[in-house]
């Protein structure tokens, strides 16, 4: 019975110092694997647990590529059948019309624009306030403000996006409508500030932009906070021996550390306001018209017109051309992922 | 240009913890002085005090002075910043920007200081990788990330960036401990060479190079755990390694203890 017991604790401790103990060891595992020697005994089990977890841990490295390459076949076989059928140029039409499933007649134009605008909006807006928070709480605030201040915008991510969208339409819409206005009555004449295609300037790509901010921020600001957070001790000491001051010690040390961990946590902000749904259903306001390319315009984006659409999804034909636009979306944020690769110089997450 | 150090009873603490009791002790202009002693003696704690790198750490306090040729360093009308630009100052682990180039690396703290023009900087540059030695091994590849210089080359890098400001003293913590003997022996050498120009004060744990380039040794001890460290004797390196006052002292360096 104590031999059992010996043999069963996995400490080699015991062994070493009591030969006994030692030998008991061996007779019972003896049973189960008749292997000559105490030592290599060990290192076969030792070698066959290693293979069985580098096939598990591979199995679920692989179920992860196949899993993506799964979501991109079924999008495009989907898709082809109504890309097909379709009687307006795919890329540059401007409407997207599936009510007549024989005569299907839609294009991405608008989409495109709406979604590119009101993200690349919102990651404008949120990329230097990601920068400055980030540099706040590593580098100015005293630890014992700089933790629950980081808790609040983790808080941030929490909130359910579908309070986004009611808080943008109901309290942020108004409070940026003389924002907006005085936008156009002075710069109206640069394309991004020219009238729009709504009649009011409320529930705009501006307006939707600046909640998409909001809702990027906690994660951009948590990616850039842990990075410039890390930023080696001896590094930032080279800058103060020579006299830097705060900002500079931030400029020489910090900043080339933490640049590619930033662009990272801006890349998968933008990822999130690309593929942000509710939200942006709720706030922006259908258009009429074509898109002028302003972020004064309405419209759908990608994710906001499928889900739009979601509860009309009956006939193949009229549900394949939403999934031909769902693969568009799925291929962007594929681009998106790669140049972000290329900007931070390969180092995307490490 | 190279000038003289007083500290008077100096004490240091880290919050509530006292971590170094009653300093006094000078440095000559143009010369070596090593601090020596056991792990956690306080040796790093007082050499950061020199030019207040400690203050990066919060709740750290110095009493007494530190005397810059007669003028305290921790006077209200002095800040850190100023203070670091005069005290120059080269780590354990060489830590070169490694985004910049070699040349950027040499004359950043010029550029800080607002010095801009090119023609001044190449030359500081120059002048500064000569007086490090290192000038023969990088000047064709001056535009080259400093990082991808070897760890000795690395510390020569870091030598010519703190001397490139023409510093008032240079302090130097275990520059030699990252390093292979080869770059010790260079960095050693170099050392030699600055104290013509500059007042060094080095910390080491290795004794034979305390011996080897000092001209004055400082012996620093702790009683136990939790105690202040304190400066246990300080006179010339040949008086300190072969007939020391204190039995302390002799018993370290004879590697009796610590």
């Amino acid at each position: 019975m104590t031999e059992r017991t010996t043999a069963q604790a996995p400490s080699p401790g015991p062994q070493d110092e009591d030969p006994a103990a030692g030998s008991a060891t061996l007779d019972t595992v003896t049973d189960s694997d008749p292997a000559p020697g105490g030592r290599s005994q060990g290192s076969s089990s030792r070698g066959r647990g290693e293979r069985v977890f580098r096939r598990l841990t591979s199995g679920s490295g692989l179920l992860v590529v196949v899993a993506v390459a799964a979501i991109g076949l079924f999008l495009l076989v989907q898709a082809v059948p109504s890309l097909m059928a379709n009687n307006a140029n795919f890329f540059t039409s401007p409407e997207f019309n599936t009510r007549d499933a024989a005569n299907l007649s839609f294009g991405i134009r608008d989409l495109l624009v709406v979604t590119l605008l009101s993200s690349l909006f919102a990651l404008a807006i949120a990329m230097p306030v990601s920068l400055g928070i980030a540099l706040f709480l590593t580098q100015y605030a005293p630890k014992r403000v700089a933790r629950p201040f980081a808790y609040v915008i983790d808080l941030l991510a929490a909130v359910p996006s579908i309070i986004y969208g009611l808080w943008g339409i109901a309290v942020l819409a108004p409070a940026l409508l003389p924002i907006a206005t005085w936008l156009q009555n002075n710069l109206g004449w640069f394309f991004l500030f020219a009238p729009g295609n709504l009649p009011v300037l409320t529930g705009t790509i501006f307006t939707g932009g600046v909640v998409l901010a909001v809702m990027i921020l906690p994660i951009t600001t948590a990616v850039t906070r842990e990075v410039f957070s890390q930023t080696p001790r001896f590094h930032m000491e080279a800058a103060q021996a020579l006299g830097a001051t705060r900002w500079e010690v931030i400029r020489m040390a910090v900043l080339p550390y933490g640049r590619s961990g930033y662009i990272a946590g801006s890349m998968l902000g933008l990822g999130r306001a690309l593929g942000e749904t509710i939200a942006v259903l709720i706030v922006i306001r259908a258009a009429t018209s074509p898109s002028h390319f302003s972020l004064f315009d309405g419209g759908y984006t990608f994710a906001s017109l499928i889900a739009s659409a979601a509860s009309e999804f009956s006939q193949p034909l009229p549900t394949g051309a939403y999934i031909a636009a769902g693969l568009v979306l799925f291929v962007l944020t594929f681009v998106v992922n790669a140049i972000a690769r290329v900007v931070a110089g390969g180092k995307v997450n490490g | 240009m190279a000038k003289r150090l007083d500290l008077k009873a100096v004490d240091i603490y880290y919050g509530d913890f006292h971590a170094v009791q009653d300093v006094n002790l000078s440095v000559a202009p143009r010369s070596v002085t090593s601090f020596i002693g056991p792990s956690g003696c306080g040796k790093s704690t007082v050499l950061r005090t020199l030019n207040r790198m400690h203050e990066e750490i919060p709740g750290a306090r110095v009493d007494g002075e530190v005397l810059l040729d007669g003028e305290d360093i921790y006077d209200r009308g002095s800040d850190a910043v100023a203070v670091r630009r005069t005290i120059g100052m080269v780590f354990q682990r060489p830590n070169p920007f490694p985004t910049m180039s070699i040349r950027d690396n040499v004359v950043a703290g010029l550029k800080l200081q607002g010095v801009h023009d090119k023609k001044k900087l190449d030359e500081v540059c120059e002048a500064s990788l000569r007086g490090a030695n290192l000038w023969k091994e990088v000047s064709g590849r001056l535009d080259k990330p400093g990082g991808g210089l070897s760890g000795g080359q690395q510390q020569r890098l870091c030598i010519a960036r703190a001397i490139a400001v023409a510093p008032d003293v240079l302090l130097m913590d275990e520059p030699c401990s990252a390093l292979d003997p080869i770059s010790t022996l260079a960095i050693e050498d170099l050392i030699a060479d600055l104290k013509k120009e500059y007042t060094i004060v080095i910390v080491t744990h290795n004794m034979q190079q305390a011996a080897r380039v000092s001209d004055q040794t400082a012996f620093f001890n702790l009683e136990a755990t939790g105690k202040p460290g304190k400066l246990v004797e300080i006179d010339d390196t040949s008086t300190i390694f072969s007939n020391p006052t204190e039995q302390a002292t002799e018993d370290y360096i004879s590697g009796r203890f610590g």
